[in-house]
Parts: structure tokens; C-alpha cells; sequence
């Protein structure tokens, strides 16, 4: 595309007039790049100042909008080789980006009070026995207390509104006996130091604090990492639309290449034969045939004219298309996807996560233990009111689920780390569980099962020479056949003076005579005909010719990957929306009995729901939007990244690449992390289960506690390492191979695919 | 005992020195890039200005 696109939508202007735009970059493959992009951009005339972010991959330039166009820093970039597109800032990233910083906050302020509160506390421990006088004792709880109650307040933001937000919907979560915890601790303290007592607790509240800020933390800067990339892909996946533009010079119009997101509704746009529709439309002149497979599996082209309908991710058959935009954004087909998502997805909310579960069931148990040990030593064992309230406070503390709140974050921090290697996204920490559990793999067929573009299937039966001259000949053309052709044969250089005829074929010069590629017709030759769902294509060079068959294939690994779910003892199903003499032969493939075809969005939940209503736990993996309704209705979800926008949300996490090892990758890890989180938590009840008969009985000094409490958070978080290692997410998947199949095959750049998505 | 009335604030003050640093850090964008700024150190473009 030589013109240059028109980005002026994404272009913000500051304070002072100066322009600036946000680009993701695809392409950023090692750290010679970020001097590589910037000096281009320096060079550019108009360019003020551009700096690279090489953790998310993002490039701010600030530019004169007078000398320069946005488009053109775009084409700058592709000249040097690395693509680019305008990147805005979606609200959820922007809210964890600022909860990250709050979090930050909090920690670096626990952390201060925590090491000058220990400072004045192990002053005090030190000299308990005599050499400290009382007063110096008493001003040193006095200065603890001007530290640790601004700073608690401080810190203890993020806790004490969760908490507070779980009390008002009559919900207990994790942190409720944290905020009870800190604030008696405080308050006794307080009372303490004011009556000139011996011990008070203020170190041991901002420790506790510190420690829990540190998992918040840590499991916070993951999310963040995973949402900038997803963000980025999404970006990069965005589309150029030819929209027809009013010239300065009257009555003329334009075309002008023109981001989808800045399409409204009534702009008119050119679809040319291959190029995908970029919003909902009605046809206003032409005459095609639309492939809508990424919308509901059908595979079939459908046949449109002046008039008719067209959907947003349709792909435009052999003739051009004039669409009048009538809805950017939204449309019928997406408002009904989404009607039975909610549907769905209502049904589905009633699902807990392992940590709320056991809190739910601890927390009550935490306090009644508290309460029943306070009032046992006050009734029964005669102790005063303070000691019997202090022994109470010391067991809130103790058993105050500080290693119970990491156990789960840590496991989960280092899971999505491995999701993150092997090509996997998270979406959400919730799946992480869900796809542990999972007995039942459900697969859609198109998109998912196969690759989202068609390939030649024959080139083994075909005269290199001949395959190669098709390929070339191919990138003149825009037909999606050819366009598929042109990628399998990328490398080669186009034939000069090459003449595509709309519909039918291209021909250049070459040799002597003409080369040819197209239909039957158009090459003059006779179709042998036979296979029926396969689109063939003609090569032609003087008197040789040969029948190129173009189809969906099977994703590389396709085989090999659904038997060794299989051997998992997985049950595994395909629920397609496309025809099932289209369903049957991929199914035979992978040795699949249970498959349907045909089926529409709400056949599929109907499918799942009843294997549901069984207590089956069913993963769903999809890419169309009709998969998307069945994606909420399943237990957990996955879908490859060239999804629709809107069944990639409903998604637990998204896979990249060509491959579908990554789904085998999420159930590994999945099934591992969910190991290591029970571990850890029975690790953390088995702690409290020493140290609470300790607290009870009133032998726990605030050193012990404090100790104690360490101890077992460095335990859980060592514990949690253990699914790390270097790419563990792919040593754990290669070893489960080996034992199913023999393992031939090394899953090769799985690693680089999640390191430097390439496109 | 009469030095800890010049230590301890003297302590405090330090601790919110670099707690200060803290802040200023976070606000003034040093923790978007880690990975750019480990490399940024190598590029000598602001050498051939001279």
C-alpha cells in the first residue's frame, strides 16, 4: 500500500500545539531496534521527539501536524521494516496501570514504617530486661505509633476497601480478617501505649501489611504485562478501510485508506475482491460472493448484491464492493451474540475461586477462634479483660492469612508467566482454575481445528518450476485464492506487467508466451473436476498447465495435539457451524466421534449445557463470533488470537500462533498450578495449625508472631517457584508428549511466537 | 540516651528521603519501561550531536 493511510483519528493534540500519536510495533525482535526506530524518527522532518517502550512494545512520537502526517511516521517505520499502527489506550489498561502505581505506593510506604518501626522494636525486645528505663520504652511505642497510624492508613487502602465492599453485599472475603486484624492490632496498641504498658503491636500490623502489598504487587505487574501485550495485538490486528472522501476540488471524491475505528455510520467504503468488510453495511453497487466463515463456520461463499446486508469480518469473494456503513461497532449479528452471551454467561456466574472458597469457609472460623479464645481466658481461666483481649488479638494476627492470601496470587503469578511463554493470554485469573478442572475439550472447527487461511493442499503433486511461476504470478492478484497462493509462496518477486481480469485470472509475459493463472476457462483448460470442497485454481505456461487445490487445512499440529488430550483421558468433541459434509473428513482426521456440524449459536449452548446439566466440565476453544455464545456458556474457554474481537473477551485466555499446542500447554500448566495452589494451601492451614494452639495458649510474643508469619509467606512463595524454571511451560508439554506419542516433534518456536508475535 | 533525640529523627528523615525517591520515581515514569532503560544507557546519539 503505497499512499499513505490517514491516521489524523488517533493524533492528540497537547497544551502547547504540538501532535502526538501512540503506535504499537510489531516487529521488535531484540534492544538494536529502539536505537534503530528512534533515529528514523528523529530524521523525519516535523518529528519533535519519539521514544520506545521496549517492555510493551509502544512508540510515542510527537510531531508538527504541518510538516508531517501521522501515516506517514507509519510508512516510515515499514520502510525500515516493522509495522505499526495507531495504539489507543483502552480504559482497563489505563485502571491497572493506576492500580499498579497505587499499589507501588502502598508498598514502598509499608516498607518505610516497617524498618523504622523494627528499628525502635527490636530496641525495645533487646533491652526488656532491664537496661531500658521506662520512658525511653514508652517514647519509643509513642514515635512507633506517629509512624505506623498515618502509614497503615495509608497502606492499607487497598484492603480496607475491598473489605468493605465485601461486608456491604453481606460477602466475607480474604481481606475483612486482614482489616479486622490491622485495625485491632492498632487500636490495642494505641491503649497500650497510652497506658504505659510493655508491649504494644505495631509492628507486627505493618509487617503484616508490607507482606500482603508484596503479592498484591507482584500479581498486579504480571496482569499488567499480559494486558499490554493482548492490548498490542489487538492494535496490530487492526484494519485500514478504503473510505470515500470529498475532495477539496468540488464534487470529487477520493478514496483514502482510513482506520476502521474512525468509520461512522453513513461513510461509503470500497471492499475490494479478498479485503475482509470492515463494519456492517448495505450494499450500494456490485455484485459478489462473501465468504462469512469467520461468522458462523460456514465455509461457503454466500452470493450478495445492491441491497443486501454485509457483516462486519466478511470476506469479499472476486468483485468489488461499494458498502454503505450502517452500523460502526455494533451490529445485529453482534447484539443477538451478545443477548444469548449474557444469557450464558448469568448462568455461569455462580463460579468461586479456589481462594475465596477457603476464605469464605476460614474466615468465620479465624474470628469465632478469636473471639472463643478471648472469652475462655477471660471466663474460664481468670485472666484480666486486657490480657484476654490482647491473647484474642495475637490470634487474629497469627492466623491472619497472610501466607493463605499469597499462596493462591503466587502460584497464579508464576502460572501466567508460563502461560505467557508457551503463547497463552490470560484474560482472566478465574480461568487459571477453571482449566485445571476441565474433563471435556470441545473444539470448533473453522479457524480453530484448521488454519483462519486457506492453503494449497497439493503442492507435493505439482512441477516446482510451475508452483513457483503460480506464486508469483499470484501477487498481482487480489483474489483471496490467490492471496492465499501469494503467502504460501512469499519470498518471490511478482512478474512485471502483469494484468489481472476481475474475476477470472491473471497473465504476464514469461518466455516466449503468456503465464497464466485463474480459472479453468481462463487458462483454456479442461477441469478434471473431482474434489468437492477444495477451490481449484489454474497455472499455465505454453503447453504445461496443472490444478492447484486450495482448502482450510488442519492446523500443523492438529493431530497430534487432540491424541494427546486424548491419552489425558479428555473427551474431545467438535461442534461446527459449517456444513457437516465439511465437518466429517476433518473429524476421520483426528479420529473425533462425537462431532455435529450445521449447528447455530444456540444449538451450541444447547449442545453444552446438556453435557453441563451431566457435571461434565467442558473447555470450549472457538474463534467466530458464533462460538463466542457457547465460549460463556462452557466452563472455560479458549480462543486463538485471529478471533473475533468479541469472542476473544468471552474467553478465559487466548493462544497465538499457528499451532494448537498451546491449548495442551494451558491444560498442562492449568492442572499444575492447581496442584500447587492446593499445596500451598494446605501448607498454610498446616502452619496455622501449630501456631494458632501457640497463640491460644498465650505464648505468642510479638517476635514469634512476626517470625512466624514470615516464615510461612516465604514458604508458599518458594513453593510457587516451583512451577517456574526456564521455559517449564514447554518442558512440561514436551514431556507429556513424549510419554503419549513418542514426542517426534519438538514444538518449535513456541517460545519465539510468545516472545516476538509475528503477524 | 539524649543522642536519640538527634538519631531517631535523623533515621525517620532518611527513611523518607528515599521514600520520597520512591514517589518521585513512579511519577515521573521510571517504572514504565525496566527492560528500555537497561539498553538506553548504550546508545551514544547525544556523543555525535558534539
Amino acid at each position: 500500500m503505497s499512499a499513505s493511510p490517514d491516521y489524523s483519528h488517533f493524533v492528540k493534540t497537547d497544551a502547547e500545539g504540538r501532535s502526538r500519536i501512540d503506535l504499537a510495533i510489531d516487529g521488535i525482535t531484540c534492544a538494536a531496534c529502539l536505537g534503530d526506530i528512534e533515529t528514523a524518527m528523529k530524521r523525519l522532518p516535523g518529528v519533535m521527539n519519539a521514544r520506545l517502550n521496549l517492555t510493551s512494545h509502544r512508540l510515542a512520537v510527537t510531531f508538527e501536524a504541518d510538516r508531517i502526517a501521522a501515516g506517514g511516521l507509519a510508512n516510515a517505520l515499514e520502510a525500515i521494516g516493522y509495522r505499526a499502527y495507531p495504539y489507543e489506550q483502552r480504559q482497563v489498561e489505563a485502571d491497572e496501570a493506576a492500580r499498579f502505581s497505587l499499589l507501588l505506593k502502598c508498598l514502598g510506604v509499608a516498607v518505610f514504617a516497617a524498618m523504622n518501626i523494627m528499628l525502635l522494636s527490636i530496641s525495645i525486645w533487646s533491652g526488656e530486661g532491664a537496661s531500658m528505663p521506662p520512658e525511653t520504652r514508652d517514647f519509643f511505642h509513642f514515635l512507633s505509633a506517629l509512624i505506623a497510624l498515618p502509614a497503615a492508613a495509608y497502606a492499607g487502602q487497598p484492603f480496607y476497601g475491598s473489605a468493605w465492599t465485601a461486608l456491604r453485599q453481606g460477602r466475607l472475603n480474604m481481606d475483612v480478617p486482614i482489616t479486622i486484624g490491622v485495625i485491632l492490632a492498632l487500636g490495642l496498641s494505641v491503649y497500650e501505649t497510652w497506658t504505659h504498658a510493655p508491649h504494644a503491636y505495631f509492628d507486627s500490623a505493618i509487617m503484616l501489611l508490607a507482606f500482603l502489598l508484596a503479592g498484591r504487587v507482584m500479581d498486579q505487574a504480571m496482569r499488567r504485562k499480559t494486558r499490554a501485550a493482548a492490548g498490542n495485538l489487538a492494535a496490530l490486528k487492526g484494519e485500514n478501510a478504503l473510505r470515500f472522501t470529498p475532495d477539496a476540488a468540488e464534487g470529487e471524491e477520493s478514496l483514502v485508506l482510513t482506520p476502521v475505528a474512525a468509520l461512522a455510520e453513513g461513510d461509503r467504503v470500497l471492499v475490494r475482491a479478498g479485503e475482509r468488510a470492515p463494519a456492517d453495511g448495505v450494499v450500494e453497487s456490485g455484485a459478489s460472493a462473501v465468504d462469512e466463515s469467520a461468522i458462523t463456520g460456514e465455509t461457503l461463499g454466500k452470493p450478495v448484491g445492491v441491497g443486501d446486508n454485509i457483516y462486519a469480518g466478511s470476506v469479499n469473494g472476486d468483485g468489488a464492493l461499494t458498502v454503505r456503513v450502517t452500523a460502526a461497532g455494533h451490529s445485529a449479528l453482534i447484539d443477538e451474540a451478545a443477548r444469548l452471551i449474557d444469557a450464558a454467561s448469568a448462568a455461569r456466574s455462580g463460579y468461586v475461586l479456589l481462594a475465596d472458597r477457603v476464605s469464605q469457609l476460614y474466615a468465620p472460623v479465624v474470628h469465632l477462634a478469636a473471639l472463643a479464645t478471648g472469652l475462655t481466658w477471660y471466663f474460664l481461666l481468670g485472666a484480666s479483660a486486657h490480657d484476654a483481649l490482647v491473647i484474642a488479638i495475637s490470634v487474629l494476627i497469627i492466623t491472619c492469612p497472610c501466607a493463605l492470601a499469597l499462596a493462591v496470587p503466587a502460584v497464579q503469578a508464576m502460572a501466567s508467566g508460563a502461560f505467557f511463554r508457551s503463547g497463552l493470554f490470560l484474560n482472566d485469573a478465574a480461568g487459571l482454575e477453571k482449566l485445571g478442572e476441565v474433563d471435556h475439550v470441545i473444539f470448533d472447527k473453522t479457524g480453530t481445528l484448521t488454519l483462519p487461511e486457506p492453503r494449497v493442499v497439493n503442492s507435493a503433486e505439482i512441477a516446482p518450476d510451475l508452483l513457483e511461476l503460480a506464486g508469483r504470478l499470484a501477487h498481482s492478484s487480489s483474489h483471496p485464492l490467490a492471496i492465499a497462493l501469494a503467502r504460501a509462496a512469499r519470498g518471490s518477486a511478482p512478474l512485471p506487467d502483469a494484468r489481472e481480469t476481475p474475476g477470472l485470472g491473471v497473465a504476464a509475459p514469461y518466455g516466449d508466451g503468456d503465464a497464466l493463472l485463474g480459472s479453468a476457462s481462463f487458462c483454456d483448460v479442461e477441469s478434471p473436476g473431482g474434489d468437492a470442497d477444495a477451490s481449484a485454481i489454474f497455472v499455465r505456461m505454453g503447453e504445461r498447465w496443472a490444478r492447484l487445490l486450495i482448502r482450510q487445512t488442519l492446523r500443523p499440529d492438529a493431530v497430534r495435539v487432540v491424541s494427546l488430550l486424548r491419552d489425558k483421558g479428555l473427551r474431545i468433541g467438535i461442534l461446527s457451524g459449517d456444513r457437516a459434509e465439511a465437518v466429517a473428513p476433518v473429524a476421520r482426521e483426528l479420529n473425533v466421534e462425537e462431532w455435529r456440524g450445521g449447528l447455530k449459536p444456540a444449538e451450541k449452548i444447547a449442545v453444552i449445557d446438556e453435557l453441563n446439566a451431566k457435571r461434565a466440565k467442558v473447555l470450549m476453544v472457538g474463534d467466530g463470533l458464533n462460538d463466542a455464545p457457547a465460549l460463556a456458556a462452557a466452563y472455560a474457554s479458549l480462543s486463538p488470537i485471529d478471533a473475533v474481537h468479541l469472542t476473544q473477551t468471552q474467553a478465559d485466555a487466548v493462544f497465538l500462533g499457528e499451532k494448537l499446542a498451546p491449548v495442551a500447554a494451558a491444560l498442562s500448566v492449568a492442572r499444575r498450578a492447581r496442584a500447587l495452589m492446593r499445596q500451598n494451601l494446605a501448607l498454610a492451614i498446616g502452619y496455622n495449625a501449630i501456631a494458632v494452639p501457640v497463640a491460644m495458649a498465650g505464648h505468642a510474643s510479638p517476635l514469634f508472631a512476626a517470625l512466624a508469619m514470615s516464615g510461612s509467606s516465604i514458604l508458599v512463595t518458594l513453593n510457587a517457584l516451583r512451577l517456574r524454571g526456564p521455559g517449564k511451560g514447554v518442558t512440561l508439554l514436551l514431556r507429556d508428549a513424549k510419554g503419549a506419542s513418542g514426542g517426534p516433534q519438538r514444538p518449535a518456536g513456541l517460545r519465539g511466537s510468545a516472545v516476538a508475535p509475528s503477524a | 540516651m539524649n543522642v536519640l533525640v538527634f538519631l531517631i529523627p535523623a533515621a525517620i528523615a532518611l527513611g523518607l528521603v528515599g521514600l520520597y525517591g520512591l514517589f518521585w520515581s513512579l511519577k515521573s515514569g521510571q517504572y514504565e519501561d525496566l527492560e528500555g532503560a537497561a539498553y538506553r544507557i548504550l546508545q551514544d546519539d547525544d556523543i555525535e550531536k558534539k
